[in-house]
């Protein structure tokens, strides 16, 4: 599996793995904060399976990524307390958790975390999915908005103020110690399922489903004319996306430490977004430019948070416009048009010369 | 001789325009058939009803005495009926052989999915690449090729996915002369070596009549004439038709 | 169920749907224009009436009469929307609709935020002083700045499509939301239509807003369900004529009322944003039936 890498995937790969080995030694200070540049990469990954892949523009992957949220965070607490009277007590102030409860809720978490939105996408595909281009946008926009509105009347979890995530228990001489505290052991789980993430995408984008996403991308009836079972391909793609959003909802619930139903987990207007902009600043369509826009992404963001607090949210409105207007090719999208053979394409001159381009923008 | 396609009195209106009215019409497997009628006859609509495009609104269409009209595009392609358009379809951001590859025909296992796609897919690519003249373009992105070799990669695309019978939508449309021979050409191979029945609209009377052993002309969304080409080309019906006679 | 049994319950939601409804119809009648003429899909367009509404708000604030601020707040937005078509949307009219979504979606965000800053985030209202009457022995509330409104937005609309019928310019808009080549090939300047056509559909919100500063309330984020209803509205008449998107509007605030009043206020949004996936999924499914799909 190894013998296709090249070299420059090689030394993407080794750097990517050097700060997810070293960040709770080297740089202890930044572990959220890589944390998160993992799930940034996870998130933009994952849409790139809709958006970038396949054409079709999703605003609402957000829902897997709250539902998992709320289902690893409610698994967690469910396995030793009664859901209601947690949201309803002030959560881990009142009802502390046993390490083995803890250490039990915690796989069985992530794991449903991953299988609830699974299944939802999988129910709601076939219904959503005939929706095409500019609808399925929208359409999905309001199904992410009103998954949050939906979240906000469940008093079982919390309702308009949300809940807390149990805390890590502090016990000595336990895996505690070992695995340096709640934070290092959800940034390794955050690294690990980047990981898993990217080979399971490497591997997936060379198979035929790879191809017959950008077949459906590119013409989407010329693939059903050519017998190719569109639908399916569309489901099943969502429902990985599903999957892997959803266990990434979970390890954020707990690295956040309480979840909220509008601003964390059904966040639309903020990982809603960025998970679209961290592509298209990388590059729609390649397995790299997710992960190339998701760095760069969050240190942009980093900087703006930092220091144009209260305004971030401006100046990154103002990114949004400035990547769409300027770079909508995104970073690999520009090495494709420069570099193409890098790309497995060879390019004709002489034909590509010889095309005449109407102007078609009526 | 088996009828590989039997259209029995098929209707389509389109928004009060009656697009094809009463068709009835078969073709014998391992056939080549022309379509022929002035522009507005129906005869796209007729296509579009056969490949599942649009539902009918009366009538039936068999494939190998399987009715299809109740079955989704996808569905019809499956069972060896493919069609190419009139403004020609392929994978314009992908290259040649990528085109080629997706276009190879599936088992139908849920597992096809994720197989990686076998060497011998893209040997045999390339083979009919080959056939087409574009082997050379292969790594081109298809979207760049001229519109000739569009069409041209676009019937190999077909080639690859193993049709049983090919119904084209004015393969010759748009090209220069001595291109037109050599699609005509390769049609006829592939009618002989690979035994796939072709239904071809023309507007090329001289391609039609060298190409097809029987010819249909439809006017008014009706089949006006049926018959060999030599009959069809004496037929006053058809003349009339053509150059606007009273209806 | 407790509308079947209280009729004046009903005969207030329907009054009420009926004059929240011809605001939404009439910021529709925006979307479509903008839509049609140069196929983009206005994201910033709540984000428009609720600028609209703060600008006569702080007239009220002022301590002035709100009806003030009904001119400037249509002048204002009007040359905001030319602003922002002269240095963002010209460069995404002629691209795929999805950089436009993403363009003017960025825009809200910035507008939306601004508006945090400087108006703040609570929840504000401009009182008209026109009071209200109360029929039925007082048991139905009619308040009169939402006849008003209601008049105001149907005076408007007719307004706009008058000047779309007989001046040069409208005439202009219309023939470049036909074939905008065809238009450009006849000395048509499609820049200048575009241009004008970003910027009247900016003031239609703007006086929409105006009107919603007084009848209802103003909240920095409460722009997007107002795009989303317009959005509804679009799709369910299509981008030709007023009196489909009066009929929806008026169709879409009627429901929304009802059902405000029997799942309850908090709801209310979230209805809506449900109720566009139902539309959506319910149109694509019977367009399915044909074996077609949304355009």
């Amino acid at each position: 599996m190894f013998a296709d890498f090249d070299k420059k995937e090689l030394t993407g790969l080794a750097f990517l793995l050097f700060l997810g080995i070293s960040t709770p030694y080297l740089f202890s200070g930044y572990r959220i904060q890589m944390a998160e540049l993992f799930l940034f990469m996870v998130y933009a990954s994952t849409w790139n399976i809709q958006g970038g892949k396949m054409g079709y523009n999703t605003f609402g992957n957000i829902v897997f990524f709250g539902v998992g949220m709320y289902v690893c965070a409610s698994t967690q607490i469910a396995v030793a307390f009664p859901l209601g009277e947690w949201t309803a007590a002030g959560g881990y102030k009142t009802f502390v958790h046993t390490p083995q409860q803890y250490f039990l809720g915690i796989p069985l978490g992530i794991l449903l975390a991953g299988i609830v939105p699974a299944i939802i996408a999988l129910i709601i595909g076939s219904a959503l999915l005939v929706l095409r281009g500019h609808y399925f946008a929208i359409g999905t926009l309001g199904l992410g908005i009103a998954s949050g509105e939906f979240a906000t009347s469940l008093e079982i979890i919390g309702g308009g103020q949300g809940m807390t995530v149990p805390f890590w228990p502090k016990v000595a001489g336990l895996p505690h110690a070992f695995l340096g505290g709640g934070v290092n052991f959800f940034f390794t789980l955050s690294f690990l399922l980047f990981l898993a993430v990217f080979f399971f995408l490497r591997w997936l984008y060379k198979t035929r489903f790879g191809l017959i996403l950008t077949a459906i991308r590119d013409n989407e009836d010329k693939a059903e004319s050519m017998g190719i079972p569109t639908m399916h391909y569309k489901v099943t793609g969502w429902v990985f996306s599903a999957f892997f959003m959803g266990i990434a909802g979970g390890i954020f619930g707990n690295i956040n430490g309480y979840i909220e139903p509008t601003e964390v987990a059904f966040a639309g207007a903020t990982v809603g977004v960025f998970m679209v902009l961290m592509t298209i600043l990388g590059g729609k369509g390649t397995l790299w430019g997710p992960i190339i826009g998701a760095f760069i992404f969050q240190l942009f963001k980093e900087f703006f948070w930092t220091y144009f607090l209260g305004w971030q949210l401006v100046a990154l409105g103002a990114l949004i416009i400035g990547i769409i207007i300027f770079f909508p090719e995104g970073i690999m999208g520009m090495l494709r048009q420069k570099y193409p053979a890098l790309f497995g394409e060879v390019v004709d001159e002489e034909a590509r010369l010889a095309q005449v381009t109407i102007n078609t923008d009526d | 001789m088996t009828k590989i396609l039997e259209v029995t009195d098929v209707s389509k209106a389109y928004g009060g325009v009656k697009a094809n009215e009463d068709i009835s019409l078969s073709i014998d497997q391992g056939s080549i058939v022309g379509l022929i009628g002035p522009n507005g006859s129906g005869k796209t609509t007729l296509f579009n009803s056969i490949v599942g495009a649009h539902p009918i609104d009366k009538g039936s269409i068999k494939f190998n005495n399987e009715e299809l009209s109740t079955l989704t595009v996808d569905q019809i392609s499956r069972r060896g009926l493919l069609r190419t358009f009139q403004q020609t379809k392929i994978y314009g951001q992908m290259t040649c052989m990528m085109n080629m590859k997706i276009s190879k025909k599936l088992t139908g296992k849920f597992s096809d999915m994720f197989q990686t796609i076998p060497k011998e897919v893209e040997e045999e690519a390339e083979q009919i690449l080959s056939f087409v003249g574009l082997y050379q373009k292969r790594n081109l992105r298809a979207g760049e090729l001229s519109f000739g070799q569009q069409k041209l990669l676009e019937l190999a695309m077909a080639l690859i996915n193993a049709p049983k019978m090919l119904i084209l939508d004015e393969p010759t449309a748009g090209i220069n002369p001595t291109l037109i021979n050599g699609i005509v050409d390769r049609l006829i191979k592939v009618n002989k070596k690979y035994n796939i029945t072709l239904f071809v609209i023309e507007h090329n009377m001289r391609v039609i009549m060298n190409l097809a052993q029987k010819i249909y002309c439809m006017a008014y969304g009706r089949i006006l004439a049926e018959g060999k080409p030599e009959e069809i080309k004496n037929d006053k019906k058809v003349i009339d038709a053509y150059l606007g006679a009273a209806h | 169920m407790i509308l079947l049994q209280a009729p004046f319950l009903n005969l207030q939601a329907l009054l009420d749907g009926l004059m929240v409804g011809a605001i939404f119809a009439f910021v529709a009648y925006g979307m479509a224009l903008v839509w049609g003429v140069m196929n983009i899909i206005n994201i910033v367009q709540g984000e428009f009436v609720i600028l609209g509404g703060y600008i006569t708000f702080t007239f009220y604030k002022m301590g002035l009469s709100p009806f003030i601020g009904i001119p400037f707040s249509f002048l204002l937005l009007f040359c905001l929307g030319f602003l922002i078509y002269r240095t963002i949307i010209f460069r995404v009219v002629s691209r795929d609709m999805f950089i436009s979504i993403l363009a003017t979606f960025g825009i809200s965000i910035v507008v939306q935020q601004l508006m945090n800053i400087g108006f703040g985030s609570q929840v504000e209202t401009a009182n008209s002083g026109l009071g209200t009457s109360f029929l039925f022995d007082g048991n139905i509330t009619l308040s009169h700045i939402k006849i008003f409104s209601f008049i105001v937005c149907l005076l408007g609309a007719s307004a706009v499509i008058y000047f779309m019928k007989t001046s040069k310019l409208g005439r202009a808009i219309r023939a470049t939301a036909q074939n905008a080549r065809a238009a450009r090939i006849l000395g048509v300047d499609t820049e200048k239509v575009y241009c004008y056509t970003y910027a009247i559909n900016a003031a239609i919100c703007g006086l929409a807003g105006s009107l919603v500063a007084m009848t209802y309330t103003l909240h920095p984020y409460i722009g997007l369900p107002y795009t989303v209803r317009s959005f509804m509205i679009v799709i369910v008449a299509g981008l030709g004529n007023f009196p489909a998107v009066l009929a929806s509007g008026l169709g879409l605030g009627t429901i929304e009322e009802f059902s405000a009043y029997t799942l309850g206020q908090e709801y209310r949004i979230g209805f809506v944003f449900l109720m566009l996936v139902l539309i959506l999924v319910y149109r694509s499914r019977k367009l399915a039936k044909k074996r077609e799909y949304l355009k």
